[in-house]
């Protein structure tokens, strides 16, 4: 407990030192987080394109579409927000830079974590959360406590998710310095197709993100139990609320893979 | 008790080489073999060798980095990889090729995140920076980011910030790579004075001959992984590193000069090579005998390059 509480502390003290060196320049971090949001609202008009031609997509109309959509957003925003230069973990394995993690006395995985942090990230928040004030302004939502409890470990358990997967790919890079593109794949495509109904993709794609890579857990599932929705496939309704156990599940295999990772470690040069 | 000892340690790498379109051919490269040596506590010890030689690899056992193929490895009584981070907080580790500072901060704000990571105490922070900040003379950009350092600043940068745990080991990479005469002297007396006042054992890999003479107790030296000498610096260079060479620059040029001590080896234009042992006479007796030969217009001395000295040694040892 005092070792959480004093990681924490040092998280903070480490991104707080990140973000006092990016207000130095005020005029780049502004234009850099509108660019974000505008970028990420792009997404979302694609939707809108859609329903401009259909009424409904698979029985989801655009109003329960945007809150898929704002609660996977604001899942992968706060993810990407907190490991998004993640993306930058195959150069520093290549370069050999991921030795001077091993000689400090911090977890290999909490030091790349809190390498960075880029706080022009959060235009993509302020987009979802705009969607997400949409969709619950426009749907009429019979709350009742249960929903209300799912609603608010949505986005958590869907960082955890998120989080676990592209830590679990990105461990790719310790065998392969080309590891970036097979990650990519994972991370931004899972990130965009779970924006979607789950029920609308190809039955082998429907497995591979229910099962394999958990995203149908980011926001399909919760909000079919918000929105008091028939599962359009028919599942159990228990995978509604399963969300949290789900991402408790993916953080273990994540750390675990991480852990065996770190261990066939071959570092670079002589 | 020794601080540090291996014995019959190993580290293989696989690696792939590409063999046709779609084949790739695994290959086992033996980076160490075999090796076994102890070090006791207060020694300045160097690990020299060509480049390739196993040098940094055995440092990446030693710090945790790399786990080995075989053997047996102790530092501090801990295994490194297997007790990193217990390790780590009594270790200081310095590559002199990398950056450890964080970029975009100012060196004061990266040892301020240093201190909590180890978690030094605020009182004895206040005291080793001070103390730091005397030697290393770091005052004049303690409020600079660390990217607008010149290299020589910079390494001074990363020595502090290797010592503020008070480390009991200090392991360094190639330390003074890259740093003019008055930076790598300033390093020199850093270490020397970190040994002596506070008892820090360090070990060093370098390719300059000069980080060696002036600092080291003992030297190892490896090639192809294997150890091939182990000793102090003085039987070293009294074995191997004796003979310097003057090279003269004439007014005209000539055929080789003949004076006492010296032996020409090298005859290009009006410049000569002349080589001397050391213990037999010195540079300044050996350009005077030149300049009652031949009209002198520069002279400069060269030390033994540390792989020649390697190579040498390496010729002797080989069965």
């Amino acid at each position: 407990m005092a070792e959480l509480r004093e990681s924490l502390s040092l998280y903070r003290l480490l991104i707080a030192a990140r973000v006092r060196a990016q207000l130095q320049y005020r005029t780049s971090f502004a234009i850099e987080t509108v660019a974000a949001f505008l970028v990420s609202f792009l997404d979302f008009v694609a939707i809108l394109v859609i329903f401009s031609n259909v009424p409904q997509l698979g029985t989801w109309s655009v109003a329960q579409v945007a809150l898929l959509y704002a609660l996977a957003t604001l899942s992968f925003a706060f993810t990407d927000l907190v490991i998004g230069h993640l993306d930058g973990f195959p150069a520093l394995i290549r370069d050999g830079n991921f030795d001077l993690m091993l000689v400090r006395p911090k977890g290999t995985l909490f030091q790349v974590i809190t390498g960075d942090f880029q706080l022009r990230r959060l235009g993509r928040v302020a987009q979802a959360l705009l969607v997400l004030g949409y969709a619950l302004n426009t749907l009429a939502i019979d709350w009742t406590p249960d929903r209300a409890l799912v609603l608010a470990l949505t986005v958590p358990s869907g960082v955890l998710i998120y989080g676990s997967v592209w830590v679990a790919v990105i461990c790719i890079a310790f065998w392969t310095v080309e590891g970036r593109e097979a990650a990519n794949a994972f991370t931004y495509g899972g990130a965009f197709l779970a924006q979607y109904p789950m029920n609308i993709f190809d039955r082998w794609l429907r497995r591979f993100l229910g099962y394999f890579v958990p995203m149908a857990f980011i926001a399909y599932f919760p909000a079919l139990h918000v929105l008091g929705k028939t599962d359009p496939l028919g599942l159990p309704a228990v995978l509604q609320v399963a969300s949290p156990v789900v991402a408790l599940a993916a953080a273990v295999v994540a750390s675990t893979v991480w852990r065996f990772a770190v261990r066939h470690y071959q570092s670079a040069g002589g | 008790m020794p601080l540090i000892e291996l014995e019959g340690v190993a580290k293989d790498f696989v690696v792939h080489r590409s063999a046709g379109l779609l084949r790739r051919d695994r290959i086992t490269v033996q980076a160490v073999q075999d090796l076994t040596f102890s070090v006791e506590r207060g020694t300045i010890l160097g690990y020299i060798g060509p480049n390739g030689a196993g040098k940094s690899t055995t440092v990446k056992m030693l710090t945790g980095i790399l786990v080995p193929t075989a053997g047996r490895v102790s530092v501090g009584g801990l295994v490194p990889w297997d007790e990193r981070i217990a390790l780590a907080r009594r270790i200081g580790v310095m590559f002199g090729q990398r950056v450890q500072l964080w970029w975009d901060l100012p060196l004061v704000d990266s040892l301020e995140l240093l201190r909590h990571m180890y978690r030094v105490p605020a009182d004895r922070y206040r005291h080793t920076l001070a103390s730091l900040r005397e030697a290393l003379e770091l005052d004049p950009f303690m409020r600079t980011p660390v990217r607008q350092l010149s290299l020589g600043q910079r390494i001074r940068g990363e020595l502090a910030a290797a010592m503020l745990h008070d480390p009991e080991i200090l392991f360094l990479d190639e330390p003074t790579i890259g740093l003019d005469v008055v930076a790598k002297q300033r390093v020199r007396e850093f270490l020397i004075r970190a040994n002596r006042e506070r008892g820090v054992t360090v070990m060093l890999t370098t390719h300059d001959l000069a980080d060696i003479e002036r600092l080291c107790s003992r030297i190892l030296i490896i090639d192809h992984g294997r150890l091939i000498y182990d000793g102090d610096v003085n039987a070293l260079k009294e074995r191997y590193g004796t003979e310097r060479v003057l090279v003269v620059d004439l007014e005209e040029p000539q055929g080789p000069l003949e004076v006492e001590g010296g032996r020409v080896i090298k005859v290009e234009g009006p410049r000569q090579w002349i080589a001397f042992e050391r213990a037999r006479t010195n540079a300044a007796q050996l350009a005077a005998a030149v300049a009652t030969r031949a009209n002198l217009r520069d002279l400069t001395v060269e030390e033994p390059e540390i792989d020649d000295v390697v190579r040498r040694i390496y010729l002797e040892t080989r069965p």
